[in-house]
């Protein structure tokens, strides 16, 4: 589904990954794990086409398409979504519009209905224990870290991608509110085989979301793949078993 | 950040895209000379038969006009050739009562600026201003019996002498600036309307101005008057034909606030991008009144105007919420002043300003709280977003604080539509341009809320009008 094949990539002149490959099936939960600043959350955000990561060599391929020739909006409306670390505040704007405005541009001969939405939304925001006065406010504007990535997670459940990346997603999470957005995300796995790539520091969220595939990242490179024994022998022993 | 993959669409030729930028042939029975000079105020004068005082106004204030030298500290009116405009344009249709006596080519234009047959149920009463006539108006009979009055003010000078002898003149006085000086010398049109003690006026009371001739000025005198524990909302609207030379539009608008009274004006400003618009707002209130404008500015090459509340009596409330638009060759030169003169009066002025292609927002304000006023307080959020690196916005805030026991709170934000906020938008499908549309129009917000909704749906798809025509 997802492959990416010796990907380089520079900000501002640094080199930041230096020859990344990288496979994720459909259905399948890898989670990539790394000490700060190895590199994981840039990966994630030049898969999404943040123009502030520039590609210098490598591939990233998406169902078979070019992703690397494609805009963040186009590669939103073939799949692709990632729930951010810090979701930016949209003042003035609330979730339901934006959703609104989403699906419209993704599909445009579907009509759809701003009253189903409202519905559909309200339905998420309480499978997520979202508070629904925060429907009716600014996007993410004075919402707890808990209330944002929840938040992320509603607009996943409706904008349905067929891959999930979470960035740093228990980050300012109580176990409830993890365990409920990994219960959300777990439900998509099964239903529509959505993939996941989950990014974190730490091992905590990969006790309530099993991953099928594990990949350690350092100094912009993967440097051990396997399966859930790598998550174990990390808690363990710490990332400097890799040095 | 810029994407490489975005299509880059041409400018929208603004000439094809302003769908009211049609001229209409409209017959005037009167068109005076080009220029102004005192012979030209007596025949206006004379050709309304106007009372001797009124006359005396006129040329009194054409005196201190004549006197007071050009403004250079906003924008730039030097493209402005006073000696070529018509002061005074009479229609060849006068006042008509009903809709059937209107003639069908006026009657066209009113279909296309927008004031359809259906909806005159749902409005109180309308008024167009066709240049300088008011060639339409309705009043509903419950408002009426009420003994609400709202005509324009040629009318209201012939059937209600003294009420707007007693008012006139006294908010914004002959010598307050050149701009209203000049409009005191030659207004016609413009809205009178008259609130008895306790009466509310449930729906908006709602006119429509428009300029028609080119190179006619138009120099409407509006007048409102809210008795005690009256109630009204006034709307105006502004659409103008698409003119190559410059066009001035200076107004007057004066409203008394009684006590306890409340008054709400709203303005939507879209003339068309050669006129000058240059308008002089301002408002007395009363002990526990409450005066609010909105004012949206979209159009005209230059506008300055900075409507006002005179903060008279004690718990008096004064408040302002504008949006301007500042595109290609614009000057949005707005803001607003409030005047706290007594105890316990408060005020509060939100002004959003958009720039882009060029365009220049100023927001140019002042709080003035006055010995004696204890207890007041003033609020001034201006905000400013600016689309590109040609644009501008500018903020002039002038605080004269004169009592101890005060509270004035301000801020000003100078933002870009953040590179956060466009991938974060676009990461969920959003083609650029609608990304950056909706962060626009969510920074907007607080302001169109306060708007009727239909003029909130019309300013939004002005706003994404303009969005979608640029390359960014």
């Amino acid at each position: 589904m997802l492959e990416i094949s010796n990907l380089k990539v520079k900000v501002e002149d640094k080199e930041i990954l230096k020859g990344v490959d990288l496979t994720i099936n459909e259905g399948e939960v890898l989670a990539l794990m790394g000490p700060n600043g190895s590199g994981k959350s840039s990966f994630a955000s030049t898969i999404i086409g943040n123009p502030k990561y520039e590609v210098s060599d490598g591939k990233i391929s998406f169902k078979g398409e070019d992703l690397l020739k494609m805009t963040p909006d186009e590669r939103a409306n073939i799949g692709i979504y990632m729930a951010f670390q810090y979701p930016v505040a949209v003042p003035g704007v609330t979730v339901r519009e934006m959703l609104l405005t989403a699906l419209r541009a993704k599909n445009k001969e579907i009509v759809v209905s701003a009253l189903d939405l409202k519905k559909t939304v309200e339905m998420e925001a309480e499978k997520l224990h979202l508070d629904q006065e925060l429907l009716g406010r600014s996007l993410n504007d004075g919402f707890s870290g808990g209330e944002k990535k929840k938040m992320e997670i509603l607009q996943m459940r409706v904008l349905k991608p067929k891959l999930l990346i979470l960035d740093e997603i228990d980050s300012g999470l109580d176990i409830d509110a993890l365990a409920t957005i990994a219960r959300n995300v777990a439900e998509m796995v099964k239903k529509s085989k959505m993939s996941v790539l989950v990014i974190t520091h730490y091992q905590r969220v990969l006790n309530y979301l099993t991953p099928d595939k594990v990949a350690v990242m350092k100094d912009g490179l993967i440097v051990e793949q396997g399966g859930s024994e790598i998550v174990e022998r990390l808690e363990k022993s710490g990332y400097q078993t890799n040095d | 950040m810029r994407y490489a993959k975005k299509p880059i669409k041409p400018e929208v030729n603004i000439d094809e895209s302003y769908k009211l930028g049609r001229r209409d042939d409209i017959e005037y029975s009167y068109k005076g000379e080009r220029g102004l000079d005192e012979k030209t105020i007596r025949n206006i004068s004379s050709m309304k038969n106007e009372p001797e005082w009124m006359l005396e106004k006129r040329l009194a204030a054409y005196k201190v006009y004549l006197s007071k030298p050009i403004p250079t500290w906003g924008g730039d009116m030097t493209p402005i050739h006073f000696e070529d405009i018509y002061y005074y344009l009479k229609p060849a249709v006068t006042e008509k009562k009903s809709w059937e006596d209107v003639p069908a080519s006026v009657k066209e234009t009113f279909e296309k600026i927008g004031v359809p047959q259906a909806e005159r149920e749902m409005l109180a009463g309308v008024k167009g201003q066709y240049d300088s006539e008011v060639v339409y108006g309705s009043l509903k009979k419950t408002l009426a019996q009420k003994g609400v009055l709202f005509l324009s003010m040629d009318e209201a000078l012939k059937q209600y002498p003294e009420i707007v002898k007693k008012y006139f003149g006294t908010i914004v006085p002959v010598g307050d600036n050149k701009l209203a000086a000049l409009n005191t010398a030659v207004w016609s049109g413009g809205s009178f309307v008259y609130v008895p003690a306790n009466v509310s006026v449930g729906l908006p009371l709602q006119a429509y101005f428009r300029i028609n001739s080119e190179r006619a000025g138009q120099f409407e005198r509006t007048l409102i008057i809210a008795e005690e524990g009256a109630n009204v909302h006034y709307i105006e609207g502004c659409s103008a034909p698409s003119f190559s030379s410059a066009s001035l539009h200076a107004a007057v608008v004066e409203v008394i606030v009684k006590k306890k009274a409340k008054v709400q004006y709203t303005t939507v400003q879209n003339w068309y991008k050669n006129i000058y618009n240059l308008v002089t707002k301002r408002a007395w209130v009363e002990e526990k009144g409450e005066m609010r404008w909105v004012d949206g500015n979209l159009g005209s090459a230059l506008t300055m105007k900075y409507p006002s509340c005179i903060l008279a009596g004690e718990g008096a409330k004064g408040e302002m919420l504008s949006i301007a638009w500042a595109g290609k060759d614009q000057h949005q030169d707005t803001g607003a002043k409030m005047i706290h003169l007594a105890p316990n009066t408060t005020s509060q002025i939100i002004s959003k300003s958009i720039s882009k292609n060029g365009g220049r927002a100023t927001y140019r304000g002042m709080v003035r709280i006055n010995k004696g006023a204890h207890g007041a307080r003033s609020k001034v959020v201006c905000d400013a977003l600016i689309l590109d690196e040609f644009s501008r916005s500018d903020t002039y805030p002038v605080n004269k604080i004169f009592e101890e026991d005060v509270i004035l709170e301000h801020e000003a934000v100078v933002s870009r539509v953040s590179e956060e906020q466009l991938l974060y938008l676009m990461s969920r499908g959003l083609p650029e341009h609608e990304a950056e549309a909706m962060v626009v129009n969510g920074f907007l917000e607080p302001v169109m809320r306060e708007v009727p909704m239909e003029y909130a749906v019309e300013m939004n798809r002005l706003v994404n009008l303009e969005m979608e025509g640029s390359v960014g």
